[in-house]
């Protein structure tokens, strides 16, 4: 299920701005890849166009190729909405549809896909989601209240688990820490490491430590000035970004001596 | 006796909160418009009130109609709800419709210059809307009541004799349809556009095409929204006079037949057309038609309230 990520030469736009530019890598499948850069780097555009979400924005459109598995994510006969369906993904803010019930938000990808689905399997399905979240336990006798009610780590958690729920093949996590409280970030973090050996992850984090504890690979995007393209400066084990990295770009960041 | 001093003072005025003149300013005036709004309301219901209890209280012979005040108001009652009820049928879903188009599918540029045109028709005087019912829209609807009785004579909306003129129920309740659209599609617009960001991208990046995008996070978001339009709207028609008075005919007591030219009038259009020739217990009947309009109006604001909050936890609010 879990599928490994090749992006070969990809120059990202919103209309005739070029965000970001000549992108390669290649990103393992049962890993976390984790990706840091300063604010307007490009890191959370180039995250987004790994499952079209970019092009939620008028104009968004990319120049090179995205393949996963061998198939071209940006070939002319693919859908997005087939591609977001196998690729899912997990906000900055937590976001569960706030008229729908726990258990309604965790069916809600499933329900899309317009597979029907007997009571049972569905009832299984959200348990076994939920589980997988580590959230069963909060919230399996409040399944029918709205999912708003719950805390915001919480919340978070529900979204991994309705992203989950469809069985993608990579998940895509935008700064999916940075509006939680340590302790409910710690869930995450572990979380995050127990769903590796399902899923291919890819995270976006400001959070240096973050990056070192959850991840195998990491990514340093970087910008040469405001209104520049950002790129990927370097990409390295994680071991290797933090102790002993190739780019001095790399060490001025993570080392806090940058700008 | 340590007790005295912890006690907390009761007699002594609680300390006051420092508050700037402008603000105390504000929130008089803000309040005095608040209570401006109940008493209007108060004296326009104890107007009604007062002035219709002559009618309720005379014989039943003496009232217009000769059968009581109940008896003259249940047909106009019946009209004006058959009438809003048309129009609401019409419009809500119409304007639903056209403000999707306008926040999630037109071209910018379309959408705009569309809500524009929408929102011209509620600049167009009712006696504007009354004429075009009367010269264009009835007699263009005369074929189609034709081809309706002899087709669909078996429903009772269409059990006929249809109307030559084209001036029926149906009819009117169309004029108020295009009346109360503006409303309804401005509202639904405005809750539409602010469905918030976060969970339409939820929606899409699950893997949901545009419509069902719409159906998971705009239209619930937009739901009580869109009822509150509605009601609007509702209130509208319910309470349009001059269209209505112009369009249809009226002759007749209760009928689901919508397009004979037999219809009952409604109670606004009622009260223009019979008050000028109305005096002392004809006055005060009318009057009561009044009352049992401003209630119905207040019951249906109040039900619109009830069913937007009765699920307020899932409303999106919180």
């Amino acid at each position: 299920m879990a599928k490994r990520i090749d992006v070969s030469d990809l120059d990202i736009f919103y209309g005739n701005f070029k965000a970001v530019e000549g992108v390669n890598v290649s990103i393992e499948p049962r890993s976390v890849t984790a990706l840091i850069g300063p604010s307007g780097c490009g890191k959370s555009t180039f995250l987004r166009s790994l499952n079209r979400m970019h092009e939620v924005i008028p104009g968004a459109r990319v120049e090179g190729k995205v393949v996963i598995d061998g198939q071209d994510l940006y070939g002319s006969d693919v859908d997005p909405v087939d591609v977001r369906r196998q690729i899912g993904m997990v906000f900055q803010r937590p976001n569960p549809f706030p008229t729908m019930s726990i258990y309604d938000n965790v069916v809600a990808g499933v329900r899309l896909n317009s597979k029907k689905m007997k009571k049972n399997d569905l009832d299984d399905l959200v348990e076994s989601s939920l589980r997988g979240a580590n959230l069963w336990n909060e919230v399996k006798d409040r399944l029918d209240r709205p999912g708003s009610g719950l805390s915001g780590g919480q919340q978070q958690r529900l979204c991994i688990a309705r992203a989950i729920a469809v069985q993608p093949e990579v998940l895509l996590m935008d700064e999916p820490c940075s509006a939680l409280d340590p302790i409910s970030t710690l869930a995450i973090e572990d979380l995050m490491t127990e769903l590796k050996d399902r899923f291919t992850i890819v995270i976006v984090t400001h959070n240096m430590q973050q990056a070192a504890r959850v991840s195998e690979q990491t990514g340093f995007f970087n910008l040469n000035g405001v209104g520049q393209p950002g790129r990927l400066i370097e990409f390295n084990p994680t071991e290797k970004i933090f102790s002993n990295p190739d780019q001095k770009a790399t060490e001025d960041y993570i080392s806090g001596r940058f700008g | 006796m340590t007790s005295l001093d912890t006690k907390p003072r009761k007699a002594d005025k609680p300390a006051r909160a420092v508050r700037s003149a402008g603000d105390r300013t504000f929130a008089g005036l803000s309040t005095g418009a608040g209570i401006l709004i109940l008493v209007v309301l108060a004296g326009v219901a104890a107007f009604l009130i007062a002035e219709s209890l002559d009618a309720i209280s005379a014989p039943a012979a003496e009232v217009p109609g000769g059968e009581g005040v109940w008896s003259y108001v249940g047909p106009l009652v019946f009209g004006t709800l058959l009438a809003a009820v048309i129009a609401l049928l019409v419009a809500t879903p119409l304007g639903v419709a056209i403000a999707l188009f306008i926040t999630y599918y037109a071209p910018k540029r379309i959408a705009a210059t569309l809500g524009y045109l929408i929102d011209l028709l509620a600049a167009i005087p009712s006696v504007v809307y009354g004429f075009w019912g009367l010269a264009a829209l009835a007699p263009s609807l005369v074929p189609f009541y034709a081809w309706a009785e002899r087709n669909l004579g078996f429903l009772p909306f269409f059990a006929g004799p249809a109307s030559v003129t084209g001036r029926t129920m149906l009819t009117a309740g169309l004029v108020l349809a295009i009346m109360i659209l503006p409303i309804i599609s401005a509202i639904s617009r405005e809750v539409f556009s602010q469905a918030p960001a976060l969970h339409r991208e939820a929606a899409l990046a699950l893997g949901a095409t545009r419509w069902e995008m719409i159906k998971m996070a705009v239209l619930p978001y937009g739901k009580s929204g869109v009822i509150g339009g509605a009601m609007l709207g509702l209130g509208r028609a319910l309470g349009e006079t001059l269209a209505v008075a112009i369009v249809l005919s009226v002759s007749g007591g209760i009928t689901f037949d919508l397009i004979s030219s037999s219809n009952p009038s409604t109670i606004a259009a009622n009260i223009a057309l019979q008050f000028p020739e109305s005096s002392g217990l004809d006055v005060s009947t009318l009057i009561f038609t009044g009352l049992v309009l401003f209630v119905i109006t207040l019951a249906v604001n109040m039900l619109a309230r009830y069913v937007v909050n009765r699920r307020a936890d899932f409303s999106g609010a919180n």
